[in-house]
This record gives C-alpha cells, sequence and structure tokens, in this order.
C-alpha cells in the first residue's frame, strides 16, 4: 500500500486554498483539482461532474481532457459510477469494469476499452444533497487504497466548498448563479474547441492544447481566452504566438 | 407519458416546462409565430411560478436590444425601462453570462442599479429573477420573471425557469430559421443532446462559414431539421470531416 507523504498532502491543500482565495474561476480551480487528485492517489484520469438544475450530470473538468475520456465522462448522464453515486449519495469504489458489463452495459466495456481496470466515484456533498461526483479511474483492478480514498473524499470535499463559495451558501441564489455560470463556461470552452480545430486544421484534443497553452502562457484564464475566441475570432489572431 | 405537472419533478423540468408551454392559450393572430411562442413561455411562467410577470428581450453582441415578449403591459414597460435606464438585472445576465436573481429589490443595494430599483418598486415589482438565453458564447436575450412580492425562488420553480429559458433559446433559433415554433414533443431528448460535440461542430461551423457561433447553431439545426436526422449526428460527420454545411443557409 502506497502512503502519501505528508508534505506533498499539506501542498496540494495549500494550493486548493490558495486558488480559493485568489480571484476564483470555478473551471480552472476544479481542472487544478482534478489533476492533483490524480497525482496524489496515482488514478489514471479523474474528472468531475455536476448536476445542474433540472439534475442531469455534466462534465465540469478532467485531469486528462481528450475527447475519449470526455465520452466516458459524458456517458454518465445516463448510466456509470457518477450516476450511482449521485442517485444514492454513496461512493462507488474499486468497481472492477472487467466484471460490470451488467451493471453498466454501454459504461463498462467502453472503459475497459479505453484501458482501465477500475472505477469510482465520490459524491460532492453539501448537507443532505448530493450536487456532483469525483470520478477516478485506475488502470488496474482495484487501485483505490482506504487512505486515498480519504484524500479523494476530503478533496471532494473542498471542491464542493470552493464551488459554493461557502459565505455566500445561505444565499441559494448566489448558488445558482455560480453553477450555471460554470456550466455555461464549460460549453464555451467546447465550442472553442471546435473553432481552434477549424482555424488551425487540427484535432479537437490538439486545439485543447493550443488553447491551454496559450492560456497558460500569457496567464490568461482559460475561459476568457475561449470566450473572446468565439464572440471574435479575430480577437486572438495566433494561439501559437509565444 | 405526462409526468410533468408544474414543477413537482425537479428531473423533468425541461419536460415540464414544455408542457405547461404547450397548454398557454393559442397567440393572437397578429402576433408573429416567433413573437406568439415566446408570449405562451412569459404566459406559462408566470402561471407556473407564482409571478405577477414576465417578459424576454433579445440582446445580442451587435445591435440593439429589444423587447420580444411580455406577458402583460407593466411587464413590457419593465423591460423596456431596463434600456432605458442602461442597467438592472437583465443587463447583468446578459453581461455575464449567468442568471441573476434579486429575491428582494427593496433590499438589495441601492447603488447596484438606482434607476431601475427605484423605477421596479415604482412599477410595484419587488423580486426579478433573469435568465440569460444563451448557448455557451452564443447569446440571443435574456428573459426575465416579475413578481410583486419579495421572496426567492423555490428550487422547482428554479428548475422550471430554466426550463421555460431554454424553451425560449429554442424558438429563437427556429425563430431564425423560419421552422416551426412548436416543439412540444422535442423538448427534452433535444436537450440531451447538446453534447460537446454538439459544441464542437459549432464552433467549426462558425468558423467555416464566418457566421456568428449563434447562427452557426442555426444552420446546425437547419441541417438536421431538413434532413430529418439528430443533432448529434450531424455534429459528428461536421467534426470528423465528412459534412461541410453549404455557405448560403440550409
Amino acid at each position: 500500500m502506497t502512503t502519501i507523504p505528508a508534505e506533498r498532502l499539506a501542498d496540494v491543500f495549500v494550493q486548493v486554498a490558495d486558488t480559493l482565495v485568489d480571484e476564483f474561476d470555478l473551471i480552472e480551480f476544479l481542472q487544478m483539482l482534478t489533476g492533483r487528485a490524480a497525482e496524489l492517489v496515482d488514478a489514471a484520469a479523474t474528472g468531475l461532474l455536476l448536476a445542474d438544475q433540472q439534475g442531469n450530470l455534466q462534465f465540469m473538468a478532467a485531469s486528462d481532457e481528450d475527447t475519449k475520456m470526455l465520452e466516458l465522462f459524458q456517458l454518465q448522464v445516463h448510466e456509470g459510477p457518477c450516476q450511482d453515486c449521485f442517485r444514492t449519495g454513496q461512493p462507488v469504489t474499486n468497481a472492477d469494469l472487467g466484471a460490470a458489463a451488467d451493471r453498466w452495459p454501454v459504461f463498462a466495456p467502453r472503459a475497459v476499452e479505453a484501458g482501465f481496470g477500475s472505477v469510482h466515484a465520490i459524491p460532492m456533498r453539501l448537507r443532505t444533497e448530493t450536487i456532483g461526483a469525483l470520478n477516478l479511474f485506475s488502470d488496474r483492478a482495484g487501485g483505490l487504497q482506504p487512505d486515498g480514498m480519504h484524500i479523494v473524499q476530503a478533496l471532494a470535499d473542498v471542491a464542493t466548498i470552493g464551488l459554493l463559495q461557502e459565505r455566500a451558501v445561505h444565499r441559494g441564489e448566489v448558488m445558482t448563479e455560480q453553477l450555471q455560470s460554470a456550466l455555461n463556461s464549460r460549453i464555451i470552452i467546447e465550442q472553442a474547441k471546435g473553432a481552434i480545430a477549424q482555424i488551425y486544421t487540427v484535432t479537437i484534443d490538439q486545439a485543447f492544447q493550443l488553447l491551454r497553452g496559450y492560456s497558460r502562457r500569457h496567464q490568461l484564464r482559460i475561459g476568457d481566452v475561449a470566450r473572446a475566441l468565439v464572440t471574435d475570432p479575430a480577437s486572438i489572431p495566433n494561439l501559437t504566438a509565444v | 407519458m405526462t409526468r410533468a405537472v408544474a414543477g413537482d419533478d425537479r428531473y423533468g423540468s425541461a419536460a415540464s416546462a414544455q408542457v405547461l408551454i404547450a397548454r398557454e392559450p393559442e397567440p393572437r393572430d397578429d402576433s408573429s409565430p416567433l413573437e406568439g411562442g415566446l408570449e405562451r413561455v412569459c404566459g406559462a411562467a408566470v402561471r407556473a411560478l407564482s409571478a405577477s410577470g414576465a417578459g424576454i428581450s433579445v440582446m445580442t453582441e451587435d445591435g440593439p436590444p429589444g423587447v420580444a415578449a411580455a406577458s402583460n403591459p407593466t411587464s413590457r414597460l419593465m423591460e423596456e425601462m431596463q434600456f432605458i435606464v442602461g442597467e438592472g438585472p437583465c443587463m447583468d445576465a446578459f453581461a455575464l453570462r449567468r442568471p441573476c436573481l434579486q429575491p428582494d429589490l427593496d433590499d438589495s443595494p441601492r447603488d447596484r442599479w438606482p434607476g431601475y430599483t427605484a423605477g421596479a418598486l415604482e412599477q410595484g415589482t419587488r423580486a426579478v429573477f433573469a435568465f440569460p438565453l444563451q448557448i455557451g458564447g452564443a447569446r440571443l436575450g435574456v428573459m426575465a420573471i416579475y413578481r410583486d412580492y419579495p421572496g426567492s425562488l423555490r428550487p422547482e420553480h428554479l428548475a422550471l425557469a430554466l426550463g421555460f429559458a431554454e424553451a425560449a433559446v429554442t424558438m429563437l433559433l427556429n425563430g431564425q430559421q423560419q421552422a416551426p415554433t412548436d416543439e412540444v414533443a422535442g423538448g427534452l431528448g433535444e436537450a440531451l443532446e447538446y453534447r460537446s460535440e454538439v459544441y464542437h461542430a459549432q464552433g467549426m461551423v462558425m468558423i467555416q462559414l464566418r457566421v456568428s457561433l449563434a447562427e452557426a447553431m442555426v444552420r446546425l439545426r437547419a441541417h438536421a431539421f431538413a434532413e430529418d436526422r439528430r443533432l448529434a449526428e450531424v455534429a459528428r460527420e461536421v467534426v470528423t470531416g465528412r459534412l461541410c454545411l453549404p455557405t448560403n443557409g440550409a
């Protein structure tokens, strides 16, 4: 069983707290969180889904955002560990994908095909309500140890707090405004990927790399760059510019 | 199957909204199909959300804003007033691309919208809930729900309001392609069709045809409609390069 060094753990939580006090961008925050979660528990991929106000799970962020992963996250609006986790409010851990074809007839075979052995989903809970799930994929069966499990639950709790910006939770309106804003930002990023793929004749995955690379080099939020791009493609003439 | 009685089921709120809109009386003869459709959305929203009024304004990146539908003269006045004073929940919802929910205008910081707040209270409006009509970066307008009493929207009302907004988005997109505006049957199934691939295709079509992002979705939907195919299928063909939409519209 691998043990996670305390200092590494502390670093992650400091970084998370730092993001929370900084000028806050939900998508960016969740991307950071899914990335750190993947590193900490050695998951092959992680993603985060939130329920919209119609009760449909929507993909928000992932440690690895290629189209194959995106599909595995999006499928779970119908079936899969996140759907189960969201419905019951209980975690799904170490579900063996090779033996899950009955449980998730569409999701399980696709996840196996993508090279995964097991899958986990940790609920994001606010009081009694489940608002989404953190999804982890492991290369092999099993894969998530008890200490890893606790850390991931802690990260999911932090994500929930970040999403709701704790202080403002008593005003339900703010939560709705935030959630709807994040859902729409996510759509803008997808639209921007399409536009970039067309402009630069690259794949959707390469388009995302270009978008993220540019945002990082220029220390801009990915959501802001995506929005500028879909509003006026000429406003960002060269994404490959340093 | 109608599981949809006024928003008691948060999971079926998009379908509920469609059913409630369909129950609204036929619009007046002199209104266009789009105006008539949007007026039915406003009417249904007022009834279902215990509101005193509702209005829909068209707002885009370029071009002046305008009132598209309102449930009554006061609501129309409220919609017009925000453009005159140049501030208010609808303007914020549009600019920030997210709902702007103001459960008590009398209890909100006056400096946020001084002109709007004074005017609204004078008209007897106490609460305003403004929802952007948009798909990602494509902005079409704002729907506002007005109440003459303070208080938050209950979660099921909120879900339903978002369902009404979604219906209005569909109508505005269809209105631009002159397709039928009454799409009760299509409602929820279509909402679930809006997956990432559809957005990827939308971004690609925007560049291919040199049109706005909103127009790109109009073209995609028009193509799917004309060929009697699913939007997701058409999107997949665009993304894989097997389909290139014609430049001259549907």
